[in-house]
């Protein structure tokens, strides 16, 4: 909403605001997914964790949402709030209008209410992706570890800022369509490790973890990713950069 | 390479489950180059480079066509500077300047190599369109709820480029099988005596907005003009895809205007073929 348009409380008094929750529980088998409102009264620069955690505390211990850090960088409270993945924990409810409709991240195994089960999928991408350093020289501990060039090191801290927190790939259109999408968190850890001298890989090798359809071809730029991703990853260049790439390894046959 | 754990079947954690997950199923790599049996040869046992190919081939159509509707526009429109400048176009086409005579099946030969490339095109895209009911509905569902600039472009693309297959397929089969019909009065005809003016108002509605934003897509998709900020480059590019859509639909509303204009003008004698003004004696006709 336009923030001047907006109806301003008098001074003084506490803004009530909505927050109406999408709740469900898998594992009972009577639950229906259903929306709840709750009504709380803002404080000033109240986030939505801090508007959950109230509810929680004062009006329904029952409801389950995700969160460890309250600082963006465990990633673990991630939900769409009015229909868009963002982090709980970084969203200011005075930002927001009087009704705020939170939900639970889709594609990600439901646990309850807003709590998903990300780190299961991203354990699955992280194995098929093979999201580490291989490199199969003997390894000697005795010796000085080898310098790695600043720009390099400057580059792969850039994309490891990466949380998972899912948002990336909630807001992909293609993943939402075709379930087995490597996603943007795939498709980034598959840059970051390119960029890795540590990492022997080959882009041939890359080629065999997202060279079809799935992976970084499958992309269809629509950057619902690159412009949810609460790191403000330059996910747009880097998924850009892998498809050039790896479309020459396609091109040059075997 | 290396695996961080030792289970050949993918990883338990991975079964499909009650919420709907599936299985995400490790590759098996250092695949053993076993030699193919006759040749030889060492067999790859990697992934295919089919797929690519099939990407690169979807944007290099792509690029082409819209580069070629951009010319295009820009022939057809000839006709608001004169008749004869159009009628030169046309006749340049069929190359008179070159052979000493027009010879239409010239057209024919190029309107065969873009219906070519565009069935290409239309099939390498297709690949994309969501397939089946959930996929829509996941889709749609998506658009709806994230309000996102290009989640919901794309969506004009899909039913652009559907349109396109049947509209374009018309025109492009007109062109092909009627090349000698191409001038001031033969094209204004077909456009108001032949009825194609709403076929062609669509087509130029869908054609100019799928260009545009296939342009935009694909200077995306392959980090084409990036800069430091990969937002600021993304904003150019946008307003970039905006002026192409402006600038080609109202050049093509204006030159759609005219054929209609002059085929109103000319309906008394519809199916008369234009003849320029240095062959044309003024006394004879009367105009030109």
């Amino acid at each position: 909403m336009i923030s001047i348009l907006r109806r301003r409380p008098k001074p003084g008094t506490p803004r009530r605001i909505t927050l109406r929750i999408l709740r469900h529980n898998p594992a009972d088998p009577a639950s229906t997914p259903h929306q709840q409102d709750f009504l709380v009264d803002e404080a000033e620069g109240m986030t939505l964790f801090i508007a959950l955690n109230e509810i929680r505390a004062t009006q329904d211990p029952s409801l389950q949402f995700d969160f460890v850090c309250r600082a963006g960088i465990c990633g673990s409270c991630a939900m769409l709030i009015n229909g868009r993945p963002s982090l709980a924990c970084r969203t200011l409810t005075q930002d927001l209008g009087d009704v705020i409709t939170l939900a639970p991240l889709p594609f990600f195994e439901l646990i309850g209410d807003l709590s998903v089960n990300t780190g299961k999928w991203m354990r699955g991408t992280s194995e098929r992706l093979q999201t580490w350093v291989h490199n199969d020289a003997p390894v000697d501990l005795d010796a000085l570890e080898a310098p790695m060039a600043p720009a390099d090191a400057e580059a792969i801290y850039e994309l490891d800022r990466c949380i998972e927190c899912g948002c990336c790939v909630a807001g992909c259109g293609t993943a939402q369509m075709r379930e087995r999408f490597v996603g943007a968190i795939g498709l980034n850890k598959i840059a970051r490790f390119r960029i890795d001298p540590r990492d022997t890989r080959s882009d041939e090798d890359f080629y065999e973890l997202v060279g079809d359809d799935d992976g970084v071809f499958g992309c269809m730029s629509l950057l619902g990713c690159h412009d949810v991703c609460p790191k403000q990853l330059p996910l747009q260049t880097q998924i850009a950069f892998l498809r050039r790439k790896l479309a020459i390894v396609g091109l040059r046959g075997d | 390479m290396t695996r961080l754990i030792n289970n050949e079947d993918g990883s338990d954690l991975m079964v499909s489950d009650a919420a709907g997950q599936i299985a995400l199923p490790a590759p098996t790599l250092a695949p053993v180059a076993v030699p193919e049996v006759g040749t030889g040869k060492p067999a790859r046992h990697g992934k295919s480079r089919w797929p690519a190919r099939l990407d690169l081939l979807q944007s290099a159509t792509g690029l082409f066509l819209a580069l070629f509707l951009m010319a295009h526009m820009f022939f057809v429109s000839s006709i608001l500077i004169s008749h004869d400048a159009f009628y030169y176009v046309a006749r340049f086409f069929e190359g008179e300047f070159f052979l000493g005579k027009p010879y239409p099946i010239l057209v024919s030969g190029v309107v065969a190599l873009i219906l070519t490339i565009f069935v290409a095109h239309a099939w390498l895209a297709m690949r994309k369109f969501p397939a089946g009911y959930r996929q829509y509905r996941a889709f749609v569902a998506h658009k709806n709820n994230l309000r996102h600039g290009d989640t919901s472009l794309w969506w004009l693309q899909i039913w652009t480029g559907f349109a396109l297959f049947f509209m374009a397929t018309i025109h492009l089969y007109d062109m092909l099988t009627q090349p000698a019909l191409i001038g001031p009065y033969e094209s204004a005809d077909r456009v108001w005596t032949g009825n194609m003016w709403p076929l062609y108002l669509m087509l130029l509605l869908a054609a100019e907005l799928h260009a545009s934003i296939g342009l935009y897509r694909l200077a995306i998709k392959w980090g084409w003009f990036d800069s430091a900020k990969p937002n600021l480059s993304r904003r150019r590019l946008r307003w970039a895809k905006h002026g192409i859509s402006a600038f080609y639909i109202t050049l093509g509303l204006v030159t759609l205007a005219a054929y209609v204009d002059l085929g109103r003008a000319h309906v008394d004698k519809a199916g008369e073929r234009y003849v320029p003004t240095h062959l044309s004696a003024p006394a004879a006709t009367g105009k030109h």
